[in-house]
């Protein structure tokens, strides 16, 4: 390529060095640590400032309640807020560079399962830290921020899974939705709706956290635990959803499902029973036929734990430590009892505080149902899983996967998941 | 490129010995012919040698989320490489590689061909048909993926249905370990044979009609011509189109991603995919295998590129 000049080496030399110096600097500036214009004496937290939220909701635009609440709370301490949407499987990620970087948001707001990992990688400042209140917050949806006997944020509102059903479908196959109490008479009832021409359940298995979110409530509700995947009890599980796809009680595309095309598949008012989540609540009321929901039964009857869903609000380190006193404002804000009525209708979530539940179901009676179900929920990186609990998840929605697409017995594909989880933990 | 090394021995001597009285004006032209090189040079360190470096390291250091934001990740030699290789994922994805990879490449190749050839010979319409094969190539993966989805999706699909309707059973497409991955590389075909049919199409424009008019006078039957006049002339052109072909079906994953996840149970796990998985895919990254895996596929890339070189500098002495 450039043999033909011979005489210039040192020119070439001295030209590439300026190349590599320009790179150079590309690189350093971009990790050199750039507080957002912590120099100017009018972004000190007294005087106001901009202020970076980061959201895993871009569905929410500047016309939402969310977003317009945002900027209330930011009035409020006298600050104006910046806000970014990011897509939620994008946001662990854009958060660890942005770490790396030493361009942390002010206010992160992120999935729970994740906040363990965020944690582990000294990206969130602990409640002791940043002084935020946790104390009227429900135990068992606190847990997926705590670990090491730190609490790492506060949750925003929390969300599950239970089982939606259609009406009509169940009238016309003659169920009586209070038989309906374990997996026995889910699958009698399954049954009965095929024999009468419908379709029984749909869900998603996807090969994502996903479907292990969507596995859990079965495999907690047969007694397994996260720590033996390939126990008796959750063999069972995977056995019954399984059984149910080889009997057709549930379409082979769950493999294939997320909880949106699993939904969709519901809301073509064929399908009996769709397992999905609080957030398609509204959804629900547009289907245009009657539905009602159960809790996700256990094995041998009662409600199974099914795992939390929802967000955290964290306060990331920052150099800058004067900041977090009025990021702790804002997510005060946001999460108070006063006003985490207002956050958690803008999201359509249940509150993380009892007294707000309560609130929440007396206003709106529909809701009694899935406060229930929040309190028998349990979070993925609870029982001292923390960072564990991912390592886990991936063997596990394989498995599932593997089981229901026929490519392993459910037995061999729990033995084979508690054999990789086993030495991914270790 | 290369056809320019033996240019220095070809200079006069006296050039080649020590310092050569050089005027102001040709020393101030020199700094200008570095002026305008810089800002190349600098746009490729910056934006394709930098990211390779990166991507080396990261594959070289064992990251956890703390060492990654921390920059402490201590150095480990190729263990992210070793624990890559003897993964169980690695042999059935480079097996899945190689399958997607040869298959789409054959298929896309033969078809684009056929096309080409078809358009080659000017019809009415024609003009406006092949502007239609060229659809598939400017729809955007998501939407092109999304459909093939929806089309072969088990129980509302159309193809299904299809099937149905002639009295066949429906095969899980994308829900069946034997399916999937046929069902993604189908998808891949599609998307890959406009893009054979137009390079293919402009190689054929470019051969003289007179050694077709040559060939019929000696009497040569369609097929001959086709075998000893279009073929060995195309030959250029359809190495370099297998060449680009191969990059980019190597590197394929937004088709792959979209359709199947690389499920169910790793049966449509390529390369790509799988190191999409390691780094982006879990809620906890792996960045080092991830990048390892990339490196992988880039290596295999490259030892293509060189071969396509040489084989290119052997076709053609000159």
């Amino acid at each position: 390529m450039s043999a033909s000049t011979t005489a210039g080496s040192p020119r070439r030399t001295l030209g590439a060095g300026l190349a590599l110096l320009a790179a150079g600097c590309l690189a350093a500036c971009s990790a050199t640590p750039t507080p957002q214009a912590a120099d100017t004496p009018a972004d000190t937290p007294a005087g106001g400032g901009t202020y970076t939220v980061w959201d895993p909701y871009p569905q929410y635009d500047k016309t939402s309640d969310w977003v317009k609440l945002l900027d209330t709370c930011g009035t409020q301490a006298g600050v104006t807020i910046e806000r970014t949407g990011h897509d939620t499987s994008d946001l662990t990620n854009k958060a660890l560079l942005a770490a790396q970087q030493g361009n942390p948001p002010d206010v992160l707001v992120v999935d729970n399962p994740v906040v363990s990992t965020l944690a582990e990688a000294g990206v969130l400042t602990t409640t002791a830290e940043n002084k935020l209140d946790t104390s009227a917050i429900s135990p068992n949806l606190i847990a997926a921020g705590q670990s090491g006997g730190n609490t790492y944020g506060v949750p925003i509102g929390a969300n599950t899974l239970a089982l939606y059903y259609n009406k009509a479908v169940l009238d016309q196959a003659g169920v009586d939705i209070a038989t309906v109490k374990d997996w026995a008479t889910l699958t009698a009832a399954l049954e009965k709706v095929k024999a009468a021409g419908k379709k029984g359940i749909t869900f998603s298995a996807i090969g994502t956290e996903e479907g292990s979110f969507q596995f859990l409530p079965w495999f907690w509700g047969s007694g397994a635990q996260l720590t033996k995947l390939d126990s008796a009890e959750g063999v069972s599980a995977v056995t019954l959803w399984t059984d149910w796809l080889k009997k057709g009680l549930a379409p082979n595309s769950v493999i294939n499902n997320t909880q949106t095309t699993s939904w969709q598949e519901f809301a073509g008012g064929d399908y009996a029973f769709a397992e999905n989540g609080t957030w398609q609540l509204a959804n629900a009321k547009e289907t245009g036929f009657e539905y009602g929901i159960i809790p996700v039964p256990a094995r041998d009857g009662g409600t199974a734990a099914a795992p939390t869903g929802g967000e955290f609000v964290s306060i990331p380190v920052q150099q800058d430590t004067a900041r977090y006193a009025t990021s702790q404002k804002l997510v005060t804000c946001l999460t108070s009892t006063d006003n985490s009525l207002t956050t958690v209708t803008a999201l359509s979530y249940i509150a993380p505080t009892e007294q707000v539940q309560t609130r929440q179901s007396t206003d709106n009676p529909e809701l009694a149902v899935w406060v229930e179900a929040v309190k028998a929920a349990k979070g993925r990186t609870g029982d001292d899983l923390g960072t564990k609990y991912p390592k886990i998840s991936e063997p596990l929605w394989g498995a599932v996967q593997a089981a229901l697409s026929g490519a392993k017995d459910p037995q061999q594909a729990m033995t084979d998941a508690q054999t990789a989880a086993a030495s991914a933990t270790q | 490129m290369t056809r320019t090394a033996p240019a220095p021995t070809r200079r006069p001597a006296s050039t080649r010995g020590g310092p050569v009285r050089q005027g102001p004006g040709h020393r101030r032209a020199a700094w200008a012919a570095w002026g305008f090189l810089v800002p190349i040079t600098a746009y490729l360190l910056a934006f394709y040698a930098y990211p390779m470096y990166r991507n080396l390291e990261l594959s070289l250091r064992h990251y956890t989320v703390r060492s990654f934001v921390q920059g402490d990740a201590p150095f480990t030699g190729f263990a992210n490489y070793l624990k890559v290789l003897t993964d169980a994922t690695f042999v059935p994805a480079l097996w899945h590689t190689v399958v997607f990879t040869v298959v789409s490449l054959a298929f896309q190749f033969t078809l684009g061909l056929g096309l080409a050839l078809f358009f080659a010979r000017h019809f009415p319409l024609s003009a406006t048909l092949r502007a239609l094969f060229l659809v598939p190539w400017l729809l955007p993966l998501i939407v092109s993926a999304s459909t093939w989805a929806w089309m072969l999706n088990s129980d509302s699909g159309v193809i299904n249905a299809a099937l149905g309707a002639i009295g066949a059973g429906p095969v899980n497409w994308l829900t069946s370990p034997d399916w999937s991955l046929w069902s993604v590389t189908i998808a891949n075909i599609w998307i890959g044979v406009p893009f054979n049919l137009v390079v293919l199409y402009s190689g054929l424009q470019a051969i003289s009609p007179a050694v077709y008019e040559a060939a019929a006078l000696d009497g040569a039957t369609g097929w001959q011509r086709f075998r000893h006049v279009t073929l060995p002339l195309l030959r250029p052109v359809s190495a370099i189109t297998l060449l680009l072909g191969l990059v980019y079906t190597l590197k394929v994953f937004d088709i792959i991603w979209i359709m199947t996840k690389g499920g169910p149970s790793g049966s449509s796990t390529t390369l790509s995919t799988w190191s999409y998985r390691l780094g982006f895919g879990n809620l906890v990254p792996a960045f080092g295998p991830g990048a390892a895996v990339g490196n992988i596929l880039i290596a295999i890339a490259l030892a293509f590129g060189l071969l396509y070189i040489r084989l290119q500098r052997r076709q053609d002495p000159s």
